[in-house]
């Protein structure tokens, strides 16, 4: 520790960590609450980079850890579902470099389609899981999950959520003598160093089932060590009096609380002068030590956000703990939340004033879109991004939102088995980011499967993935840090694919109306794809400089080329 | 004691940024500090709100970094529909400043309403002038700065005493 104190959130503390470890590598996909850990790293000097989506970042990220690197890989809750193919059988392997996993989760719901709580992952995939309570945790528990990681060669979970992600709280990192080691590289000459070779390993790391057996049995046999070592020498506080009785007894106390995550936190505030334990490797659970808690208090109240996950575990290992009434499981907690936890007050709760929702901002290319689907009356199947406000007035112009590049699949359902009047009402609505996410997919889908009346995705590309603050992502041409790249040609992948009508549409092109474009491709039989060009109103002066300064780059390259004679 | 501000606005106002230099300037006066609001789809446009805590880092350290409902001892609100929205935040005792004390054209910049409402903020809390401005330079771009300052002053001037 150094006398420095910074004021970070729990992104940017997760970044500096990464950093100071000596991550060689981190990818991710932006999400809410997760997008500035790989912005945060790549401004402090770090390599990170966009990933197409969250499966395809993770199975870098193994590809990395692999190699020995240790490698940070950042999502949001609902990214690991798409990742979650490849965690679950990342778990049986053994990774060299330590695998870092964020899972920015959103309790709460201020920025995304579910509140799934992420704890079920550790468990279903067998995967370590950290929870820090603050930044500063944040910070130490980034160093923790890469020892954890490479002394078993397990990927580690560190589970984050909005309130941890984004409240800024205060961190003093690691001296600089103390960066870069860690316990399993001190006594590894082939670690440490910024050199990776490949090491053969086929055992560990080709999951064909005479190998994967005996690598599941690895992984329980890891998770034993590692739950061991939890109970020994684990992240793990108690707080609370130590009040003892004129004879020096020391009675038990009421009330015991068991909190982890910002949880703990706001239980602190609520009980003061309760004992509480809070421990920062939630899977798998002390529960040797939760036991020897339990039986100090009379009432053992666990307090945690989201589903009955520890409650239910602790009750599973018959330690007798009391959840939280159900009411409690919706939204994020806070302390007035957790003070009624704690005096088992389940009346309704007074209904927080409601502000003025978001909307699409003035001037936003999506706007003269969504007025087009509303006055044609289209059957619009939407998809996740700035968008999705279409939903709201004025333009009421959505009528599904399930999970990232949904739409398309949705839309060619709904034009299955409708009644064909209906079927040709229906269009799919995916943003540039999203569709390169998990568009592509939809897009075979249609070609393979046209429904009789064809069908019309409109690909409303404005140049950045926006709801996130702006990011890159394959389509544009720009790596993370804004620099020029290979640019995904959307037109000439689904002309490829055998799309029937590709469009390249101006958004800002007025001569022919899109109202008029939507409604005459409506008639015909053909699948058909519109990409809707126009910046976001808030990234385009920033796109003018990039694009300003890669222009300056290939000049001084043309410049500095040799001339060549003929 | 925990002292809880709780800034209101709408997205785009400089909510976010405000709370930033308020922090950054309550730590440099040595207190334990934390802030929290929600980020993403409430930057299109709607109500944002965000929350500041500080206390003595021994004494009174921060735990949960919410305010917890009805316990803001401050609320400053930057946009007059929001007043009443954010009102239930605020303790029955607690002092609410809102943007009626700087009118518009008082600024050079509408954009450094935010840091002039600071200025009124800071008149009431224990943090010393030079930390405000630190804060205020390392939150925003130097070409900033004089403008800043001089919103930061005439906030300042109009602060409940």
């Amino acid at each position: 520790m150094t006398e420095e104190r910074l004021l970070l959130s729990g992104d940017d503390a997760v970044a500096l960590a990464a950093l100071h470890a000596g991550v060689r590598l981190g990818t991710g996909y932006p999400g809410t609450p997760s997008t500035e850990i790989l912005e945060t790293f790549d401004r402090l000097g770090g390599h990170a980079q966009w990933a197409p989506n969250e499966k395809v970042a993770l199975e870098v990220g193994i590809g990395s850890a692999f190699a020995g690197a240790r490698t940070l890989v950042t999502m949001k809750h609902v990214g690991l579902n798409v990742a979650a193919d490849a965690l679950f059988t990342a778990t049986y392997t053994d990774v060299d470099g330590g695998l870092v996993i964020v899972s920015a989760d959103d309790p709460g719901m201020a920025s995304s389609q579910n509140e799934q709580d992420n704890r079920h992952f550790a468990r279903a995939a067998g995967a370590p899981m950290l929870e820090p309570i603050d930044s500063q945790q944040a910070y130490d528990y980034t160093w923790l999950a890469f020892a954890i990681g490479e002394r078993w060669k397990i990927p580690v979970i560190l589970r984050l959520t909005t309130r941890i992600c984004h409240a800024k709280t205060v961190v003093r990192p690691r001296g600089v003598e103390q960066r870069r080691s860690l316990e399993s590289h001190e006594t590894s000459t082939e670690h440490g160093k910024t050199e990776h070779r490949f090491r053969r390993d086929i055992p560990t790391r080709v999951m064909i089932p005479a190998f994967a057996k005996p690598a599941h049995h690895r992984l329980r046999q890891k998770l034993a060590e590692i739950a061991a070592w939890n109970e020994a020498e684990g992240p793990m506080q108690e707080y609370g009096s130590e009040a003892r009785d004129q004879d020096g007894d020391q009675p038990a106390p009421k009330l015991g609380i068991i909190a982890t995550g910002v949880a703990a936190m706001h239980a602190r505030e609520a009980a003061p002068d309760a004992r509480q334990l809070t421990f920062g490797l939630t899977y798998p659970l002390p529960l040797t030590r939760i036991r020897a808690f339990a039986a100090q208090v009379e009432r053992l109240l666990v307090i945690e956000e989201g589903d009955p996950v520890l409650v239910d575990d602790l009750n599973a290992a018959g330690i007798k703990a009391e959840g939280k009434p159900m009411r409690y499981r919706f939204g994020e907690l806070n302390v007035e939340r957790a003070r009624r936890i704690i005096a088992g007050e389940d009346s309704p709760e007074p209904e927080p004033a409601k502000g003025k929702p978001p909307e699409l901002c003035q001037g936003c290319s999506h706007r003269v879109v969504f007025e087009a689907l509303r006055d044609l009356n289209c059957i619009v199947a939407g998809d996740i991004g700035c968008y999705t406000l279409g939903v709201l007035p004025p333009f009421s112009a959505m009528d599904t939102c399930v999970c990232m590049g949904a739409s398309i699949g949705v839309g060619l359902g709904m034009r299955h088995v409708l009644p064909e009047a209906e079927a040709r009402r229906v269009v799919s609505v995916i943003g540039d980011s999203t569709f390169v996410h998990s568009g592509l997919t939809g897009l075979a889908e249609m070609v393979y499967n046209p429904p009789p009346t064809g069908h019309l995705v409109l690909i409303l590309d404005n140049g950045t993935t926006a709801m996130t603050g702006q990011q890159e992502h394959p389509g544009t041409g720009r790596s993370l840090d804004h620099s020029p790249t290979h640019q995904l040609d959307f037109a000439g992948i689904a002309q490829a694919m055998g799309v029937q009508s590709v469009v390249l549409i101006d958004g800002s092109d007025k001569t022919l109306s899109l109202e008029e474009r939507i409604a005459t491709q409506l008639a015909r039989d053909e699948t058909a794809l519109f990409i809707v060009r126009q910046p976001c109103v808030l990234a385009a002066p920033k796109i003018r400089l990039y694009e300003k300064a890669a222009a300056g780059e290939r000049e001084r390259r043309c410049a500095a080329l040799p001339e060549i004679d003929d | 004691m925990i002292t809880n501000i709780v800034i209101a606005g709408l997205g785009g106002q400089g909510v976010v940024k405000a709370s930033d230099i308020l922090a950054d300037a309550a730590l440099a006066a040595g207190f334990d500090v934390k802030k929290s609001e929600l980020h993403g789809m409430s930057q299109r446009g709607g109500s944002v709100t965000s929350d500041v805590r500080y206390g003595h880092p021994e004494h009174s350290p921060v735990l949960s970094p919410m305010v917890p409902p009805g316990e803001a001892h401050v609320l400053l609100v930057l946009e007059p529909t929001q007043v009443e929205v954010a009102r239930p935040l605020l303790h029955p005792g607690g002092l609410l400043i809102g943007p009626e004390l700087i009118e518009p054209g008082a600024l050079k910049n509408k954009k450094s309403f935010n840091v002039a409402m600071l200025g009124a903020l800071s008149t009431g809390l224990e943090i010393g002038e030079l930390y405000w401005q630190q804060a205020i330079q390392a939150n925003l771009a130097e070409k900033l700065h004089a403008l800043n300052a001089q919103a930061f002053a005439l906030g300042r001037a109009r602060g409940p005493s």
